[in-house]
């Protein structure tokens, strides 16, 4: 029989994939402000796309991590309803991807790393969104990061939603959170459409293969950063020491690669997404 | 003269799909033979509809310039998925029976009117043309062969967007087929992205998007998220031409709505000017 410290103890591993969305999508699990300040040794936060808009579901700015300095982007869900309300909760629309870009611009001309922490439902589907071109915002992320010309970490640190993640996920090492979850389309999006009945989210979320080991073993990310036991959500302080012990061993595997040999292993690794006869 | 005439035989009267098309934009009814001799365009309200993928080859290519590449690449069913209407793998299996061909979009070389090019065609018909792994490294291996050849690419899009069946790596072909085009314009050959009804989803929000210029036929859907989904989030109604080529042409994502008889003549205009 279990004892309770042995359930305490009991690894995330064993957790269905329905029981990692719900982890994923816990709100007191860390989110973007929580890991630059439980990460960072200062932080400055820039805004605007510089065409329309100021996206808040994308917090930009450049930083001090464990001496190096980078640009961190990163989707902010927000923890209130307040806070989830001013940021759309996590979903982005063109404005912020193009702010991404455009400061993913300036940490290339003068060499700074880019850091990037991906948490949500997706882009955002609104009039506006579409007016402005999500779809193209979108799709010029994914060519633009994939030639970009200095280092891209990037961490999957709750919900890894669709094309709005892929974004800004587009990197030299990908790193997922043991419970965060990355998808093609939300497990309730997939049920609603191939089992036609939306609570079906659990069997869709199972036929995805979306956790962290899945992921893992298909090839669309590098390495999982182990939560405290119980989940991200239990112990924020563990969870960034983790989650910075494994971006500073990142950075500093890139670092010692000369620019246009980083940027061949990253097409080669973009190249290499796939399973086809 | 019997009394008992035996019954004449009733003649066939075919059901009547067989005989009516409906324009699927204007609701308008016409005999079938109309549709078809209009190049699948609706004769009242000039809905461009979807062509078949060898006749849109036809119609695109120079007469007997068009070689078929990498027709070997196609999926594989690496989830083992099923749902609730089955599995992944008999849907696909049967998809292939019934059209003949094996992945979401056809590549080859050829010439349009004189111009070397490489041209991918979607086929909307195969899986709603959705992108899975072997879609994607088609369109990657087709850019790199262009590169190779020097050729400029040009690819008809038709796609619901990504293949969920194929989970994440599905998405991943969004990253594959966007980087391989970012290597064919560093390279530079250009690259004309034409969006046929339908463009979305995560087609629209990767390749589709990405032309040095991006032509649409008439009235087509192109859009990132649903109209459902839309309406549903901002609770409110849409209007009626939304995600269509002419919204798209207003609001700055489209250079140009292009007639289908103009296509290739346009085409090849622009590889002109470009001194291709």
């Amino acid at each position: 029989m279990a004892t309770k410290k042995t359930l305490k103890k009991a690894p995330a591993a064993a957790a269905s994939a329905w029981d990692k969305v719900k982890i994923a999508r816990d709100a007191k699990r860390p989110h973007v402000w929580d890991f630059i300040e439980g990460i960072f040794d200062d932080f400055e936060e820039l805004h605007g796309d510089r065409l329309v808009n100021d996206d808040a579901a994308m917090v930009a700015g450049f930083g001090t991590i464990g001496g190096e300095k980078v640009l961190l982007l990163g989707h902010h869900k927000g923890a209130t309803v307040e806070e989830n309300m001013a940021a759309n909760f996590g979903m982005a629309n063109p404005d912020g991807y193009r702010k991404a870009m455009r400061l993913g611009k300036l940490a290339e001309r003068f060499g700074n790393p880019i850091v990037t922490f991906v948490d949500t439902p997706g882009a955002y589907p609104g009039r506006e969104a579409e007016e402005r071109g999500q779809a193209e915002a979108i799709a010029k992320s994914l060519e633009f990061f994939s030639a970009l010309k200095t280092p891209i970490v990037v961490v999957v640190t709750g919900e890894g939603g669709s094309g709005g993640a892929l974004a800004i996920a587009v990197g030299d090492r990908i790193l997922m959170m043991e419970n965060a979850v990355y998808s093609v389309i939300s497990p309730e999006g997939c049920a609603g459409i191939l089992w036609r009945d939306g609570a079906k989210a659990p069997e869709a979320a199972e036929a995805l293969k979306i956790t962290a080991p899945d992921l893992l073993s298909l090839g669309a990310i590098d390495e999982i950063i182990p939560e405290p036991a119980g989940g991200a959500h239990k112990n924020h302080k563990r969870a960034c020491a983790n989650v910075k012990k494994a971006v500073l061993k990142a950075l500093k595997e890139l670092k010692g690669i000369a620019l246009d040999e980083l940027v061949e292993k990253r097409y080669a690794k973009i190249r290499s997404y796939g399973n086809f006869y | 003269m019997s009394w008992f005439e035996p019954k004449a035989e009733k003649p066939k009267i075919p059901p009547a799909k067989a005989l009516w098309a409906i324009c699927p934009k204007c609701k308008s009814h016409m005999a079938k033979e109309v549709w078809k001799n209009n190049n699948s365009i609706c004769p009242k309200c000039n809905y461009h509809g979807r062509l078949p993928v060898r006749e849109r080859i036809r119609q695109i290519a120079d007469e007997s310039t068009f070689v078929e590449l990498f027709r070997e690449v196609s999926y594989s069913d690496h989830l083992g998925f099923h749902d609730a209407t089955g599995d992944y793998k008999s849907k696909v299996d049967a998809t292939i029976a019934k059209t003949g061909e094996t992945e979401s979009i056809v590549v080859g070389t050829c010439e349009i009117g004189g111009h070397r090019a490489m041209l991918g065609v979607m086929d909307f018909s195969f899986m709603g043309g959705s992108l899975g792994s072997g879609t994607g490294e088609r369109i990657a291996r087709a850019c790199e062969q262009a590169i190779a050849e020097r050729r400029a690419l040009v690819l008809f899009c038709a796609s619901g967007g990504a293949r969920m069946h194929e989970g994440i790596l599905s998405l991943m072909q969004m990253t594959k087929t966007s980087a391989a085009i970012g290597r064919l314009k560093a390279a530079g050959l250009p690259y004309i992205s034409v969006c046929t009804d339908p463009t979305t989803g995560g087609v629209s929000a990767s390749f589709a998007m990405l032309g040095d210029i991006n032509i649409t036929e008439p009235k087509a859907l192109i859009g990132f998220a649903g109209r459902r989904v839309i309406e549903n989030t901002i609770h409110q109604k849409l209007p009626a031409d939304f995600q269509t080529s002419e919204y798209l042409e207003k609001h700055g994502f489209i250079d140009k709505i292009v007639e289908r008889k103009d296509l290739k003549p346009f085409i090849a205009k622009m590889l002109n000017y470009w001194g291709f």
